[in-house]
């Protein structure tokens, strides 16, 4: 077993907003994040697949076909976006680093075929980043 | 659905490896320039990284704001800007950031309620770092 991993970058906005909570609650518990016109972040993204190498290529995974995946699936949904207003996910659920890892796993696990997806780090600033690994 | 969760500090601080089971010769032998009496310093990097099942209603394995606090006010406060060999931690153990890192651990283990510990890491300089799992955690 090899583990291939893919890093991306992406640029998106988002806030903190829970309606069940009381405008105090959503200032106590996500304070400066629950402001309301939302704030940005670089992010980076890192996709680490594993299989068996091929031996005919010597490849984990065709990394063109990974970096495409990657792209359609991921990229072209969230770069640039409001992540609470443009991205479906996040409709109805907190659009946290957890959240983000979470949804990016779902979005890339059943369109991988030749290498099985191992981990989705996302790093919301280089001081905090968050794995998924599929667990429930 | 479990994450995990990894937060970042710096801190400064300086440290002098002697061990007082060592002969001064053996000291020297052994930890080489660390052993200079007058210690010396780094900007250590620590990761703390801390697990747990995100919560619904927050999107969060547990709110920043605790891990933030916590570390702030138990381990920066206690390790940022001083000598470590004079800490209370390193009264019977040498600074090495292996110690380090176990002693760090030990106080989230103990204090920290808000998610699983799970690991904690140093980088001492760009050239090394060092991990911390626990006692019965094989990793793969």
């Amino acid at each position: 077993m090899v583990y291939l991993t893919r890093k991306a970058e992406f640029s998106a906005s988002h806030y903190y907003h829970n309606p069940q909570f009381t405008a105090e609650e959503n200032q106590r518990i996500f304070g400066k994040c629950n402001n309301p016109n939302g704030h940005g972040h670089n992010y980076t993204l890192e996709v680490t697949v594993k299989g068996e190498v091929d031996p005919r290529s010597g490849f984990v995974v065709d990394l063109k076909q990974l970096k495409e995946t990657m792209s359609r699936e991921v990229l072209d949904a969230l770069d640039h976006r409001l992540l609470n207003k443009e991205v479906p996910e996040f409709f109805t659920r907190i659009p946290t680093t957890e959240n983000l890892a979470i949804a990016i796993w779902q979005r890339l696990s059943p369109k991988l075929k030749a290498a099985q997806l191992h981990r989705v780090r996302v790093y919301e600033t280089p001081d905090l980043f968050v794995d998924f690994y599929g667990e429930a | 659905m479990k994450a995990y969760l990894t937060r970042r500090y710096m801190f400064s601080a300086s440290h002098r490896l002697h061990s007082e089971a060592m002969s001064d010769a053996e000291n020297a032998a052994t930890y080489g320039k660390c052993n200079n009496p007058y210690g010396h310093g780094h900007n250590y990097a620590l990761e703390i990284m801390v697990s747990g099942t995100v919560d619904d209603s927050t999107g969060m394995v547990c709110n920043l704001t605790d891990l933030d606090g916590f570390v702030q006010r138990e381990i920066l406060v206690r390790f940022d800007h001083q000598n470590l060999n004079t800490l209370p931690q390193f009264a019977e153990m040498v600074p090495t950031t292996e110690n380090l890192c176990i002693a760090v651990y030990d106080i989230l283990q103990r204090g920290f309620q808000a998610a699983h510990l799970e690991k904690v890491r140093f980088e001492e300089t760009m050239m090394n770092s060092f991990e911390y799992w626990g006692e019965n955690r094989v990793i793969a």
